[in-house]
């Protein structure tokens, strides 16, 4: 069952020396319940098209739609940011509720459960915290908790871990799939890291640069549950190259100063 | 050992200052008892300080402590809530900002001490007059930093807060007050000042009762010890301040890294 299609997504920008045609043509589906990952050079839309998706700027052209059997009186999106998503006013408690008390949870259910999930993600002794009184890595973690007690019909993540160092990285990312195996929510992740799209989709949708469109759907055919996963590296490595032989053309254009 | 050099260096914060106010009083004490300084218009600090106390006790300085008080509250009330609630918007609303702005441009900077008159030509000559003033005085520090705390808020925690489904009220309480009450705290301390100055002030010119009248008063009948009195209350009432208004911050926004200042 299609959870999330997008048709012919496009979107351009005016700008001071003509328009910017940020996207192009983009066309795919996601089954609902999937974990897919978005790869693709600097600047070519990534983030334009999870804000298409999450309703937050309109498109140019095309739709976006929702399989209203995952929606079900659901959120539609939630999204969780690179950085900044936390309210530094509220604990970590707090945060992580506000999703629900958002769409009229009263406050003390929606914090009753957020104090479930804040446990799960092993950080009950932090729940009275201030996000500047975290790591790095924990306001992601409150970030994507948030973002999974909000039970909306799809998350969208925008390279949450970029700012972390790789150690970090590999822990939250467990603690990423554990969540999604529990929860089963169709996932869309930006990243630019090939590696990490391969070791967290199902499948990898490879974007062009500007204007982005999809290039390229790669499916991995990595067993789950992939945490702690000795993350057979051959087979990593292999789809790895693959998927940086469809990118490694626009990267190098977009390396290039534009003239 | 670290514990104990940070404990040693906010006692030296504290006794510092504490230490070199002592030795000024007692040069200043020295000089006025052997005579090197006039005692009329330098009367010794044992001296200003008997006074001090004989007008506690007399209930002198209760009396005008309580008028100033009164009027800096109310005056402070007054010019507050206004304050912060046209702040809010002007930091909500791109369109509001555009259409009062040139208005707070234009009357921010004229003194507020200037426009008494016209105040009193308005509300007659008596205590209404001078609540006017003060609100105004506070009116402007509250209004300008409350509105540059709300746009100063990053614009992803708006979009996080709609995208999580909350609107209006939701997205005013939870969201644009909270955000903006560093700034709302520090214009309180910057109105709590100008609405202490513009509160003597307005004594000194129409009032009996208060600070700045009982300064007036002193000056008139030359006896400076009860000045001297009158200026030192203003000091404490200055310091008083800012522990009320440190006291505010940490209450109010706990989660602010750097909480001093």
């Amino acid at each position: 069952m299609i959870g999330l299609a997008c048709e012919q997504l496009a979107k351009i920008f005016p700008g001071r020396q003509g328009e910017i045609r940020a996207l192009e043509d983009v066309t795919f589906g996601i089954e609902a319940g999937a974990f897919v990952c978005l790869v693709g050079p600097n600047g070519c839309g990534k983030t334009t098209l999870l804000r298409l998706i999450a309703g937050l700027t309109p498109p140019t052209a095309g739709s976006v739609r929702i399989n209203p059997a995952i929606m079900d009186g659901r959120l539609p999106a939630a999204m969780v940011f690179q950085d900044q998503g936390l309210f530094p006013w509220m604990t970590a408690l707090e945060n992580v509720a506000f999703g629900l008390e958002a769409q009229g949870v009263p406050a003390r259910q929606a914090r009753a459960r957020g104090r479930d999930l804040i446990a799960q993600l092993g950080l009950a002794e932090f729940e009275s915290f201030y996000p500047y009184q975290l790591s790095g890595g924990m306001r992601q973690l409150v970030a994507i908790g948030r973002a999974f007690l909000a039970d909306p019909a799809i998350l969208l993540m925008d390279e949450p871990f970029r700012a972390l160092d790789a150690q970090v990285r590999r822990l939250l990312q467990d603690e990423l799939l554990a969540l999604w195996e529990r929860h089963r929510k169709l996932i869309l992740y930006v990243t630019h890291d090939v590696e990490e799209a391969i070791l967290l989709g199902d499948r990898v949708l490879v974007m062009s640069g500007r204007p982005g469109h999809i290039r390229e759907e790669v499916s991995v055919p990595l067993a789950r549950p992939r945490q702690g996963l000795g993350r057979d590296a051959e087979a990593v490595g292999h789809l790895a190259g693959r998927i940086w032989s469809m990118l490694e053309q626009d990267v190098r254009l977009r390396m290039r100063p534009a003239l | 050992m670290n514990i104990n050099r940070i404990g040693a260096a906010r006692m030296q914060r504290i006794w510092t200052p504490v230490l070199l106010a002592l030795l000024g009083l007692s040069a200043w004490e020295c000089a006025a008892r052997l005579g090197w300084i006039s005692n009329l218009f330098f009367p010794a600090p044992s001296s200003i300080a008997r006074t001090f106390v004989e007008l506690v006790l007399d209930g002198t300085i209760v009396g005008h402590l309580a008028s100033s008080g009164r009027r800096l509250f109310l005056g402070l009330l007054l010019g507050t809530l206004p304050g912060v609630t046209l702040g809010l918007l002007m930091g909500w609303s791109a369109r509001a900002r555009s259409f009062l702005d040139p208005f707070v441009a234009a009357l921010h900077p004229i003194p507020k001490i200037a426009i008494l008159p016209l105040i009193m030509a308005i509300f007659g000559i008596g205590e209404a007059s001078r609540l006017v003033v003060i609100a105004v005085s506070a009116f402007f520090p509250m209004l300008i930093n409350t509105m540059s705390g709300a746009i100063q808020i990053s614009p992803s925690l708006f979009e996080a807060a709609r995208n999580y489904g909350a609107r209006g009220l939701q997205i005013f309480g939870r969201v644009l007050f909270p955000g903006s009450l560093p700034s709302v705290l520090s214009g309180f301390r910057l109105a709590l000042n100008t609405s202490l100055l513009i509160t003597v002030a307005v004594e000194l010119v129409t009032a009996r009762q208060g600070l700045g009248a009982m300064v007036w008063l002193a000056w008139e009948t030359m006896r400076l010890e009860q000045l001297y009195a009158g200026l030192a209350l203003m000091a404490l009432l200055g310091i008083g301040f800012n522990i009320l208004v440190r006291w505010l911050a940490y209450r109010l926004v706990p989660w602010q890294e750097d909480r001093e200042g």
